[in-house]
């Protein structure tokens, strides 16, 4: 028996051995980005930066995986009610803990959708048609919306569920309002379900969250991450550097220009692809005389040929050539390959032509062009201050004379939905892969849940009323035919000039191989460390 | 030769001839044409400070228009001709197709111009106190020293950016691009006026004490007009020199800032701007967006130093 019991002490030795190898794998991953969130309240912005992070530390009922796939998250099933088309149940996933220990319950899903709806939330497009929600038991939740509709799911991938116990014993019962200058409890503070927990906060600084043990997930978790610092570093060059120096491990947004160079950088890997975000310029149609312009009495903008001039000058091959060296696909309308409702006979767009430009402007009346401000940022998207240059440039060779302002995101997307922008740059993720997504947020009328970022005070009641009917519309067919029709009014009415759609990079030290997002916010949860 | 001709005058008033005679003469003229490096770094300042002036019409293309430029034309190799409008670049391109060579025009006019007028700004505001502090003594001397003393304890680039910073709280965002040249002017002035302000005080309090100035206040000139008439041009020697040496550090300053993008935006670009705004290509080889206005810079700044330096050997009495 002897040498048996040996042999099972080195073999317990070895599996021990190798237990404490996988441990010792399970690492810091040092992660980069030009920007930090601006709150980590997960109702507050509607932006990729902030989702990022609370797609780390919180969970939506349903999730998108790195390719897109939707998945169950908090949700273990859903369904549509076949008694009741305008029901929509979901069945939560049982056992799941909040970081703080609080058992995470229907209850939590009621209060979070509530908060999402709320006036200073962000997120309330996202559940527009949604009249109530209530708690039918513990681990079942209903959705009730206005009309049948079948797309409500891919809503849910970025609405966040919070603990309501901790949220009201923290001052953070209502979201923070980005308009306004105030802060509350879940500004730098975060208790979610999410696959890791925060640590410390330190807005524009780094954040750090490690990982929470107790997830539901974590005996399957293959990421192998113990740890992870982000960090916002805005400078292009810094960035590179401290990636080519290993100070960091993970660069989310690769510049451009230092692509070729990284592939080529050994112990860098560089995973490329499109991200799902049209970039575009907005022009105020709605008011009745731009703030910025020598045009005093009316608003150049609100002409249409106007309009057209401003996609007739923009050379959007030049852009996607020299601005970002090959990593974009132009676009002519808001929308990509990806979407519901996209099509290749919608996206095409005025040829590069500055003589019919000249002449669209001569017949609104203006020969002898306008002046105007365009507002960029210079954080956000791949090369956007570069665009909104070269477009300046374009627009100038019509006798659009652009003065440009370029600034960070946390001052221009509040002004933006505050509608105080002539001219702007703006990009939008289309997470629920639909259509109805960019109309509902980027042409309908603005209202308290509709329109909450079209900042070009387009007021249409026709389109209004057909945006709003694709909520409830349960036909594929009658619905796509609607989406079609809202498209022809959008390429006739040229009411933004879309540029393209960007490629996103992501660099990395070569033991990491985290996939390109499709949404541009890799969910860390889903990275499958041993490669299999 | 000109006492005949302005004897009876008490006044001497020179003809522009004569002027140049004495000049010819002077100890000053004579260092000069004995200096191979001051000659070498007169003819480079002026040779800049000319192209600067006329940047408009010497420059190859007008380079912060943005209707001038291409985009196509971005990223032009140095000596390559560009593919939107087939012009020569002779220092490459940007990112925008902008002409480096010509940038380099425009922002040497904007460096040099932030230069002098900071300068003036600091030299002024240094001698007027220095003049006030030597002459009235007291507590108002006692009160303008210390507080030279207190801001020659800071390195004069942190109490740029300190001033800097206040402005940018007073000031509207909107107006942030037409003011930022003169809220960088005037940044950089107030770091440098103290060197100017202890140099004067000193030569004052030598001066004062002079027959000539008690000679003035006997005949019942003001205090004022003593400090102007009298004593000013007495002490101005060793004040250019510290002006003609701060030029050079007023122009690297200012570019210093420009490069921690707290200066001069994009729109209008200083020599920093342009060297900020090729640091993000470094990396990915485009090194002609950075190596060009950095060297001019160098050269720049180079020149006026070396002229500086010849300047202050060859007024110190010391040295001669």
């Amino acid at each position: 028996m002897k040498p048996f019991k040996t042999l099972a002490v080195a073999g317990t030795l070895m599996a021990a051995t190798f237990l404490t190898t996988v441990a010792v794998d399970a690492k810091t991953l040092r992660w980069a980005r030009s920007q930090d969130a601006t709150t980590l309240d997960p109702h507050s912005g509607n932006t990729g930066p902030n989702h990022v992070l609370a797609h780390n530390i919180y969970e939506p009922l349903v999730i998108r995986s790195f390719d897109g796939k939707l998945t169950g998250a908090l949700a273990t099933s859903w369904r549509v009610l076949p008694t009741d088309p305008t029901t929509w149940e979901f069945k939560l996933r049982p056992n799941v803990k909040f970081h703080n220990g609080n058992a995470f319950t229907a209850d939590d899903v009621v209060f979070s959708m509530k908060r999402a709806l709320m006036p200073a939330a962000d997120m309330k497009s996202l559940l527009v048609g949604v009249t109530d929600i209530t708690k039918v038991d513990d681990l079942t939740v209903h959705f009730k919306t206005s009309g049948p509709n079948p797309l409500l799911v891919n809503n849910l991938t970025n609405l966040m569920i919070m603990d309501k116990e901790w949220a009201e014993a923290n001052n953070a019962a209502t979201p923070q309002n980005l308009r306004e200058k105030v802060e509350n409890g879940a500004t730098r503070q975060a208790v979610g379900t999410g696959p890791f927990q925060l640590v410390t906060r330190e807005p524009d600084v780094r954040t750090v969250l490690r990982v929470f043990p107790g997830h539901w997930g974590a005996s399957e978790a293959n990421h192998g991450i113990t740890e992870i610092v982000y960090r916002p570093i805005p400078e292009a060059a810094t960035r590179v550097a401290a990636l080519l120096s290993g100070e960091i491990d993970y660069l989310q947004d690769v510049p451009v220009q230092d692509i070729a160079r990284l592939q080529t950088s050994t112990g860098i890997r560089v995973n490329p692809g499109p991200e799902n975000r049209p970039i575009f310029l907005g022009m105020n149609v709605g008011l009745p005389e731009l703030r910025s312009s020598d045009v005093k009495g009316k608003n150049p903008f609100a002409d249409v040929r106007v309009r057209q001039a401003v996609n007739t000058a923009l050379n959007r091959e030049a852009i996607q050539r020299v601005t970002m060296r090959g990593q974009s696909t132009p676009l002519g309308i808001i929308a990509t390959p990806y979407i519901n409702g996209y099509t290749k006979e919608l996206d095409t767009w005025p040829r590069y032509d500055v003589a019919a430009a000249r002449k669209l402007l001569a017949d609104a009346g203006y020969p002898n062009g306008f002046s105007v401000t365009l507002h960029c940022t210079n954080d956000r998207y791949v090369n956007d201050e570069g665009i909104c240059q070269s477009a300046v440039s374009m627009l100038g060779q019509i006798g659009i004379r652009t003065t440009l302002v370029a600034q960070s995101l946390r001052v221009h997307f509040p002004a933006i939905q505050r509608g105080e922008y002539d001219f702007y740059l703006l990009g939008w993720g289309i997470p629920t892969f639909d259509s109805h997504y960019v109309f509902n947020d980027l042409y309908r009328t603005k209202t308290q849940s509709a329109g909450t970022w079209n900042g070009t005070g387009l007021s249409n009641a026709t389109l209004d009323a057909q945006i709003d009917s694709l909520n409830s519309e349960i036909d594929p067919a009658k619905r796509n035919a609607t989406i079609a029709a809202i498209w022809k009014w959008i390429k006739d009415n040229d009411v933004y000039a879309p540029i393209h759609m960007q490629f996103i990079a992501g660099a990395m030290r070569s033991e990491w191989n985290i996939p390109t997002d499709v949404e541009n916010t890799p969910k860390m949860r889903f990275l499958n460390a041993r490669g299999s | 030769m000109s006492h005949r001709a302005a004897a009876p005058q008490p006044r001497l008033k020179l003809t522009w001839k004569e002027r140049v005679a004495i000049w010819r003469d002077s100890d000053l003229w004579l260092s000069f044409k004995a200096s191979p490096v001051a000659i070498m770094s007169t003819a480079v300042t002026l040779l800049i400070v000319i192209a600067a002036i006329f940047a408009d019409v010497l420059a190859p293309q007008d380079a912060f228009d943005p209707v001038a430029l291409n985009l196509l034309d971005g990223f032009a190799h140095p000596m390559e001709r560009g593919a939107g409008s087939n012009m020569l670049f002779v220092m490459g391109s940007d990112e925008q197709g902008r002409d480096i060579f010509s940038a380099l025009f425009y922002g040497t006019r904007l460096s040099l111009l932030v230069g002098v007028a900071s300068v003036i700004f600091s030299m002024v505001l240094g001698i007027g106190l220095g003049l006030l502090a030597g002459y009235l003594g007291g507590k108002i001397e006692m009160l303008i020293m210390r507080v030279a003393d207190i801001q020659l304890s800071f390195p004069a680039i942190l109490i740029a950016l300190l001033i800097f910073g206040v402005a940018r709280g007073l000031i509207p965002p909107q107006q942030y691009e037409t003011t930022a040249v003169f809220v960088i002017i005037i940044a950089i002035g107030l770091s440098n006026w103290a060197q100017y302000a202890r140099t004067v005080r000193a030569s004052t309090l030598v001066e004062r004490n002079k027959e000539y100035v008690q000679a003035a206040r006997l005949m019942g000139i003001s205090g004022f007009g003593i400090m102007a008439r009298h004593v000013l041009p007495n002490v101005m020697g060793p004040v250019l020199v510290i002006a003609t040496i701060n030029l050079a550090l007023a122009i690297i300053e200012e570019a210093t800032l420009s490069f921690l993008g707290v200066g001069l935006p994009i729109t209008q670009p200083s020599l920093g701007t342009l060297i900020r705004s090729g640091q993000k290509f470094l990396l990915s080889g485009e090194w002609w967006i950075l190596f060009f206005p950095a060297m001019m810079l160098v050269i720049l700044a180079l020149a006026i130093n070396l002229l500086g330096d010849w300047l202050r050997d060859a007024l110190n009495p010391k040295l001669r």
